[in-house]
């Protein structure tokens, strides 16, 4: 019976993989449905069902002014950080030019920058700009870690299409710009949803920044507010609000990932880890 | 568009590359060469604003009496903050300075050990779970959403999460590993020397091994079909086919996973900044560099660590592209 | 409505200083719920004497954070925060970026807690000034003690004792989770109160002089160390070398620890609807060494003006309200928090409303300060040397000996320029 053997081997790694990925969630939202000393007590199924912990992180309208700040500014730097990348790829990729290599190899470079080694010289350079304390000045700098990313991918990306779909544009004479915008983006679209999300979440996730360079309650994103979240007293972690802010920080990511999920893996498979 | 080819006059470089490009000079590939740099530039100031101007200035202060109250009027000290040695002037002295400092080593040791020892995990795990993810199976599209789940959740709050989880008294890792009687009494998982580093690669190899499936299994898909569909008619077993044809496809796809990942490992902040804070086992150079920015007097010094960690981070990018052969730029 | 309207324009009118124009003003703290909804509270009461308009900046509760945080803005001269509340262990290192209070406080100076005034004076300049201060103390079981007929410790080896006798009956009993003695023991600033408090109260000092000698390396501090290295894994958990007060409390809430080393927020928490020890503690000063006293780790919260500050007058006029008696006496009554003015332990109103800030009042007579105002901008680096050298010796990596000996050579090289 090797056959069934096999096949319950597989079943048996397939359920470990979905607890390995998914425990650690439940059991937050485990904790988050729970109240009071029932947080010191291990339990593996809900016994109690509190709402408590959800009704007070949303009908706190500065949590829900944070929520709204980091879909705008996850929503931007996706935005900005996609334009800039798609002409930056098309340039390196298809135009050959001395330094394309160098310059390459530099944008890695920049990927590969420890946030908390440029925290000094960024901040000073966003008061110089005046963005101190705004949502753009997140949004300027998480082009440290998004711009890299974009740009890295749609090069190698853009640099397998095959050379004939640009040709009989440059023919027909149309500028570098149409070829971008009507040849390369409609056949991009799996790469962008990839990159796109990848810098969402990157952009979502963020603390340190989020931390730094804005300093109002209205202006903050969400990791921050939740390391903000704090009980009656400096010493006390109310570790059920944590949890209720953290799965409702969560599932909206899992709701795009679910819905996208098919375009990442394509939008990988297309071409974004091409060595 | 027109405004496209108006743009920056060619500059010196772009006319010399015509050389490589086709022999034929033409006003076309002028045209490119222009427009190339008009879409590089606004990429190119960002990127010099946000990242090339601060790290500048990182560089610089390393070689300064900078503290973080003096960093406008900081005075070139040279090595100092690298290495210096003190003369009492009573026949002792003391060494000071980053390379002088135990703790900084430490720290280097720390993140090489937590980079080489969650990539390699991560790879193995990530290979696993993308070699399954490729078989077709009932409900594979739920399995696969559900891998992707701790990528998702904000490394601040994984921490937080896990920090609960790995909680000696109340933490449901004790409780489960004590009731399958593998240890008889409860582990302080984040407080143990011994014990730390294991919960922080743990977390780590949890939260990011979904990033490595997805790279992995991206690759796994672009091996075509018929491959084993004529290995299975030629009746190679399994395993041969997986080390002699999937594993060498994919070779491309796990390296660049690899160097993705080992990248962001050398430079672990948060994780262990909110899992195992000020634990000497578990600090990382990222961590050294911040606590001497930000939280010692030392500003200088904490300059010059994240200088070094630039250089070494630098040197086991471009050490692991020539051993691994990557293939960067432009040509196929 | 209209007559409170009305109660709010007299009261403008009666209270604001001729010629004092209306500022806007910024003040950030951590946040922690019912401190900040107080702090708001007494800010509408300010805005209202003052026609100054107050925006409250809400910080990480982390300690840790704030401060990284602080110390970058201060740094940029950032003038958009004009007053900040502070550690009591931040004074020496942010000393330069605030303004000094010796003079406009001078006449009210002189209410507050000595300890806490000098803990927040650098070189003679006032850097902060007291809103309300915290300390330590030990929290009992009374009703284990009473089963086994003990009285509350006074000494560390009568606490060791008590703590194995009740804890090993109660787990032959069959209460297998109960442990003698919990504290904070994590490698973080917590470890360096806890273990200040150990050394202190045994006579070995406050690892560095408020001269700015290096003193750790004594015979009574290696003593201190090894005696609590002897609680690991006997009447305190293992994993007491993680634990921070909520993990301390965790354990101690549900009913698994004798003793419990915290601070005052604990007792509201463990006096709690839902708490199964309700009812059945009290809390003691800590325990004195052999040949020493009692020494309570000296917390609490200050409020400094920023140097960069466009309306130092205003910020000024703030500082003083926050601290003046009334409000402090809102602060104990609403929230426990423990007053640095001495007189109000004695206040009637506070002993029947909050017995346990009045109880608190020998402990904070007894507490002792951080090496911070001595040590200056060292202090962090001092303090991780020192809870560092202290986990280590917890944990058995090392004798306290040749730990101490190792911290008192790190800590000369700080010391190296950095203070006298």
């Amino acid at each position: 019976m090797p056959a069934i053997l096999r096949q319950t081997g597989f079943y048996l790694l397939v359920a470990f993989i979905v607890l390995f990925s998914v425990f650690p969630f439940y059991y937050a939202m485990l904790t988050s449905l729970k109240s009071g000393t029932g947080l010191f007590q291990v339990n593996y199924l809900p016994r109690e069902i509190a709402w408590g912990n959800y009704a007070a992180i949303l009908s706190d309208a500065t949590f829900l002014r944070n929520l709204a700040n980091s879909v705008f500014v996850a929503s931007v730097v996706v935005v900005i950080s996609l334009f800039l990348a798609v002409t930056a790829a098309y340039a390196l990729s298809r135009i050959a030019f001395r330094g394309r290599t160098l310059l390459l190899l530099t944008v890695l470079a920049v990927s590969m920058f420890p946030q908390i080694a440029v925290l000094a010289g960024l901040f000073e350079v966003i008061r110089g700009l005046g963005l101190y304390n705004t949502l753009y000045s997140l949004i300027f700098a998480y082009m440290i870690f998004t711009l890299p990313f974009t740009v890295w991918v749609l090069t190698t990306f853009m640099r397998d299409l095959p050379i004939e779909i640009e040709e009989a544009a440059i023919v027909d004479g149309a500028s570098p710009f149409t070829i971008v915008t009507k040849v390369f983006l409609p056949l991009m679209w799996p790469a962008l949803v990839t990159t796109g999300l990848l810098a969402f979440i990157a952009a979502w996730n963020e603390f340190l920044f989020a931390l730094t360079f804005v300093s109002n309650n209205d202006t903050r994103t969400v990791p921050v507010a939740i390391a903000l979240l704090s009980g009656a007293s400096a010493q006390e972690i109310p570790w059920g609000i944590i949890m209720a802010a953290s799965v409702v920080v969560t599932v909206p990511l899992i709701v795009l990932v679910l819905i996208f999920q098919r375009k990442i893996i394509s939008g990988l498979t297309a071409g974004g880890v091409k060595g | 568009m027109a405004n496209v080819s108006l743009g920056v006059p060619p500059t010196e470089k772009a006319i010399e590359t015509e050389e490589l490009g086709p022999v034929r000079r033409s006003t076309l590939s002028r045209q490119r060469l222009r427009a190339a740099w008009l879409f590089l530039l606004p990429m190119i100031v960002v990127l010099a604003l946000v990242a090339g101007w601060p790290l500048l200035r990182t560089i610089w202060l390393s070689f300064t009496d900078a503290t973080l109250d003096t960093i406008g009027t900081a005075e070139f000290v040279g090595f100092r903050n690298y290495w210096e040695y003190v003369d009492y002037g009573d026949g002792t002295g003391e060494y000071f300075g980053l390379l002088h400092d135990p703790a900084w080593w430490g720290s280097v040791w720390n993140t090489v050990y937590y980079a080489s020892i969650s990539v390699v995990l991560e790879t193995i795990l990530g290979l696993v779970f993308a070699l399954v993810l490729n078989a077709e199976f009932k409900g594979r599209a739920l399995v696969r959403a559900a891998v992707l789940i701790p990528w998702a959740i904000p490394t601040v709050v994984s921490a937080k999460m896990w920090a609960w989880m790995l909680n000696d008294q109340f933490g449901i890792i004790n409780d489960m590993l004590m009731t399958l009687g593998i240890i008889s009494s409860p582990v302080a998982w984040t407080a143990n020397p011994d014990t730390a580093m294991w919960a922080v690669i743990m977390v780590d190899v949890w939260k990011t091994t979904p990033f490595m499936t997805l790279l992995i299994l991206a690759g796994l898909q672009m091996v075509p079909g018929d491959v084993y569909e004529a290995a299975k008619i030629d009746g190679i077993s399994p395993v041969k086919v997986f080390f002699k044809v999937t594993l060498p496809l994919i070779r491309p796809a796990i390296l660049v996973a690899v160097i993705f990942r080992a990248l962001d490992a050398l430079r672990v902040f948060d994780l262990i900044y909110v899992l195992t804070p000020n634990n000497s086992q578990t600090k990382t150079m990222s961590v050294y560099a911040q606590e001497n920015l930000f939280q010692f007097n030392q500003f200088a010094q904490g300059s010059a660590a994240s200088t070094f960690l630039f250089l070494i981070i630098a040197f086991i990018t471009l050490f692991y592209i020539k051993v691994a052969r990557l293939e960067f730029g432009g040509g196929k | 409505m209209l007559t409170r309207k009305l109660i709010a324009a007299l009261g403008m009118t009666v209270f604001a200083v001729p010629g004092a124009i209306a500022a806007e003003i910024s003040i950030v703290s951590g946040s922690v719920g019912p401190d900040i909804a107080e702090l708001r509270a007494q800010l509408d009461e300010f805005e209202k004497q003052s026609q100054h308009k107050v925006t409250i900046v809400e910080m990480p509760a982390s300690t840790t954070d704030q401060f990284g945080q602080y110390r970058l803005w201060l740094s940029a001269q950032n003038a958009d925060i004009d007053v900040y509340r502070t550690d009591v262990i931040w004074a020496g290192q942010l000393a330069q970026h605030f303004v000094d209070l010796t003079e406009p406080m001078k006449d009210v100076v002189g209410d507050h807690l000595p300890s806490v005034i000098a803990s927040q004076t650098v070189n003679g300049k006032l850097v902060a000034f007291p809103m309300f201060t915290d300390a330590p103390a030990l929290y009992y079981r009374t009703d284990l003690l009473e089963k086994y007929g003990k009285e509350p410790p006074k000494t560390w080896e009568e606490l060791t004792a008590t703590a194995k006798e009740i804890q090993d009956a109660e787990r032959a009993a069959g209460n297998t989770g109960m442990n003698g003695f919990v504290f904070q023991g994590a490698p973080y600033e917590g470890l360096t109160c806890d273990a200040l408090e150990w050394v202190a109260s045994s006579g070995g000092g406050q690892i560095v002089s408020p001269e700015g000698d290096i003193t750790i390396n004594n015979p009574q501090a290696v003593a201190a160390l090894e005696m609590a290295k002897g609680w690991v894994g006997t009447i305190a958990p293992a994993g007491v070398l993680a634990y921070q007060e909520e993990e301390s409390r965790g354990v101690w809430q549900t009913g698994n620890a004798v003793f419990m080393r915290n601070w005052p927020y604990a007792y509201a928490l463990g006096n709690g609807a839902d708490s199964p020890i309700k009812g059945k503690f009290e809390a003691v000063p800590l325990p004195a060494g052999s040949g020493g006293s009692s020494a309570a780790c000296l917390g609490g919260w200050n409020l400094a003006v920023s140097e960069y500050s466009q309306e130092k007058e205003a910020a000024i006029e703030l500082v003083r309200f926050l601290a003046a008696p009334e409000q402090q006496k809102a602060r104990a009554l609403g929230n426990a928090r423990l007053p640095t003015i001495p007189a109000l332990y004695e206040d009637a109103e506070i002993k029947e409303k909050a017995p346990l800030v009045a109880a608190w009042g020998q402990v904070v007579a007894a507490a002792v300060p951080r090496p911070s105002a001595a040590t200056q901008g060292q202090y962090n680096e001092v303090s991780q040397n020192f809870w560092t050298a202290v986990n280590e010796t917890l944990a058995g990596r090392g004798d306290a000996a040749s730990n101490l000996q190792r911290l008192e050579s790190q800590l000369r090289r700080l010391k190296r320029n950095a203070w006298k």
